[in-house]
């Protein structure tokens, strides 16, 4: 199975491979409200960790989404931007943002599993 | 992702929507309006006029081919539009507009006698300068008082809003820098309590946005701002007094602060009413600030009319202000219209901000409040702003909650949703049921950094009256959400010619613009 991992700034991140698949969790959808834009990054831009690569649109306000890792963008995923109220449907699942390729594998595992980050959530609120 | 939980949520409420129990969907006076692309026909004109004679086309392939598509009324059909679309609209000449941080003061009525002088209503940006000099006389005459009222020395007149002064204010500092050789300074702080304009703006130049958090009290430590700066930090953009409607007291700290590291001091002037004639910011070490005359100065704004907000410069932007510029020489004021010109005087433009002078009418407007008003006017005005917000907070703060206490506010009163807890009554539930109470609602959920946050700014404008009533209101509001009546708020607008709109819908279907109805495209 992928390894899943998430952090702080409440994304999802599950690597297969050298391909991690990024999106935003159930509990960010649920905090931000009713999702109406989605803004995608460039396949092939070469991104830097914390570095912020899309934008989500709710009701409330905009928000970035940061790159987990360093790596490039390979795959988008261009539903959200014909169905941004996807995020509000399936978060953690028909709803993943994009796809990077890793350029260091090995440091996604330093992010937060999902114990630690259910134990963070349950904390900040 | 930098999660925002505090913005404003959306929620289509509990009320019906069903329409009028009327023959005709009228509710009295207030009429069921259509679009005028539904009330005109495209076969009917409202002028007789007689066929013009066939003369040859130039236009070639371009000639329009079908027809445009605007719908034909007669002159009375057109006015009733558009009155009965007015009376759903709400207006400072219609009650108390609350909306804090916007300043939505009276607009004197001599201010418009003024603006329609035929020597100011009906000039044109292209006539020669020499047809104008009463004109130009005059946008002197408003940008000097508007230096003298800020210690500042320089000022651009020509952007049109408050947004667009930050962006003349920062590109003269970015200029600055670059003249400097100091390209490589890319991050702009900015407290969280700031205008949202203040991080777009830096965003919009490719600057890198540092957020200051502010602190238990609602305002920015000198500290926090002092463990922020770097040599790659250009600028802070604060904003005092702040959007808690607080004054910033450290705000000399932070100035020099931001100068010995060699960054420029960049002050939103949007809640400029409260310190007018008290304080000269200039004096507190700022390097550029704009001024929004549709707020400070009583020009209309919102649906009323443009803003203006020219920008004033410190001795070390002034020569980076933008075309164009008054130069006086000889005892004769003109424009300065080309870099090359510009040049010749010293300057260093960073260039143009728009194709004119800025809003003529405007400036004609906010003088005629200046000079009606006086300097001894204008200090009171400022005074009876910052008073009646506390007569506000005076008359609420027993049974409303305020997020930092119980302290003296400047223009603006901030509470929080605190006393709404646990009565299933949201700020937008209350906002909404203010609609109700034939108010238009303060500013909600702003500042973001306060929970459900209610910003009141009531301004001069109102009569000790007008207040008590106000405050009236809000206590059986506040009365009505403890006592359970959650109906009233959840359900509210209830008297509106429209309910609670279906906001996500809206955003993300958004229907841009009308459309003939299938049917009538199939008949056609």
């Amino acid at each position: 199975m992928a390894l899943e991992r998430f952090t702080k700034d409440h994304e999802y991140v599950r690597v297969d491979g050298d391909v991690a698949t990024i999106g935003i969790t159930t509990h960010a959808q649920e905090q931000l409200g009713d999702i109406v834009f989605v803004e995608l990054p460039e396949i092939g831009r070469k991104v830097a960790a914390g570095e912020a690569v899309a934008v989500v649109e709710s009701v409330k306000a905009a928000s970035d989404v940061f790159a987990p890792l360093d790596g490039e963008v390979v795959e988008v995923n261009t539903e959200l931007s014909e169905s941004p109220a996807l995020v509000n449907e399936d978060a953690e699942g028909k709803a993943w943002f994009f796809k990077m390729k890793l350029a260091d594998v090995k440091a996604a595992e330093a992010l937060l599993d999902r114990a630690a980050y259910d134990a963070f959530v349950a904390e900040n609120g | 992702m930098s999660m925002n939980r505090q913005g404003r949520p959306t929620d289509t409420g509990t009320g019906e929507t069903a329409s009028a129990p009327t023959f005709t969907g009228h509710r009295g006076l207030d009429h069921e309006e259509s679009l005028i692309f539904e009330r005109g026909r495209l076969d009917k004109t409202g002028v007789d006029l007689p066929e013009p004679k066939a003369v040859a086309t130039r236009l070639g392939n371009v000639a329009r081919q079908g027809e445009i598509g605007l719908p034909g009324l007669a002159e009375p059909e057109a006015v009733r539009h558009y009155v009965r679309l007015s009376r759903m609209n709400y207006a400072i000449d219609s009650g108390l507009y609350p909306l804090g941080s916007c300043t939505m003061k009276h607009n004197p009525r001599l201010n418009e006698r003024m603006a329609r002088l035929p020597g100011f209503g009906d000039i044109h940006p292209l006539q020669p300068q020499s047809t104008v000099a009463g004109a130009i006389a005059l946008i002197e005459l408003l940008g000097g008082y508007l230096m003298e009222l800020t210690g500042m020395p320089a000022i651009a007149m020509s952007p049109k809003a408050g947004a667009h002064g930050e962006l003349c204010g920062m590109l003269a500092i970015k200029a600055a820098h670059d003249a400097a050789g100091d390209s490589l300074r890319r991050i702009v702080l900015v407290p969280e309590s700031a205008h949202g304009t203040n991080p777009a703006t830096a965003a919009f130049m490719g600057y890198s946005v540092k957020t200051i958090p502010a602190k238990t009290n609602g305002t920015v430590a000198a500290s926090d701002v002092k463990a922020a700066l770097g040599p790659d930090v250009a600028a802070i953009m604060l904003t005092n007094p702040n959007t808690c409607g607080l004054f910033e007291p450290e705000i000399v700290e932070i100035a020099r602060a931001v100068h010995d590291a060699g960054a420029y001091f960049y002050c939103d002037g949007a809640n400029f009413n409260a310190i007018v004639g008290k304080v000269r910011p200039g004096d507190l070490g700022i390097d550029a600030m704009h001024i929004n005359l549709h707020k400070t100065f009583s020009t209309p704004h919102g649906g009323g009319g443009p803003g203006a907000g020219p920008v004033v410069l410190s001795e070390r932007l002034a020569k980076y202000a933008p075309l164009p510029f008054i130069h006086r020489e000889d005892g004769k004021a003109r424009l300065i219209e080309t870099i090359g010109e510009a040049e010749t005087l010293g300057a260093d433009p960073f260039g143009r901000l728009t194709a004119f002078h800025g809003q003529m009418g405007m400036f004609v407007r906010a003088l005629a409040y200046m000079l009606s008003h006086g300097s001894d006017g204008m200090r009171q005005a400022s005074e009876d702003a910052v008073l009646s917000a506390n007569y506000m907070r005076a008359g609420l703060r027993d049974v409303m909650t305020q997020p930092f206490g119980d302290q003296p506010c400047m223009h603006e009163v901030l509470f929080d949703d605190q006393f709404l807890k646990d009565t299933g009554v949201t700020t937008l539930d209350f906002a909404k049921a203010m609609i109700d109470e034939g108010y238009h609602p303060m500013t909600m959920y702003f500042p973001l950094v306060v929970h459900g946050a209610m910003l009141i700014e009531p301004t001069e404008s109102e009569s000790r009256e007008s207040l008590d009533i106000f405050i009236d209101t809000l206590r059986d509001l506040t009365r009505a959400a403890k006592a359970g009546e959650t109906e009233r708020f959840t359900s509210a607008p209830r008297f509106t010619p429209r309910r609670r709109l279906d906001e996500t819908k809206a955003a993300r279907e958004p229907k841009l613009r009308w459309m003939p109805p299938p049917e009538k495209q199939a008949a056609e």
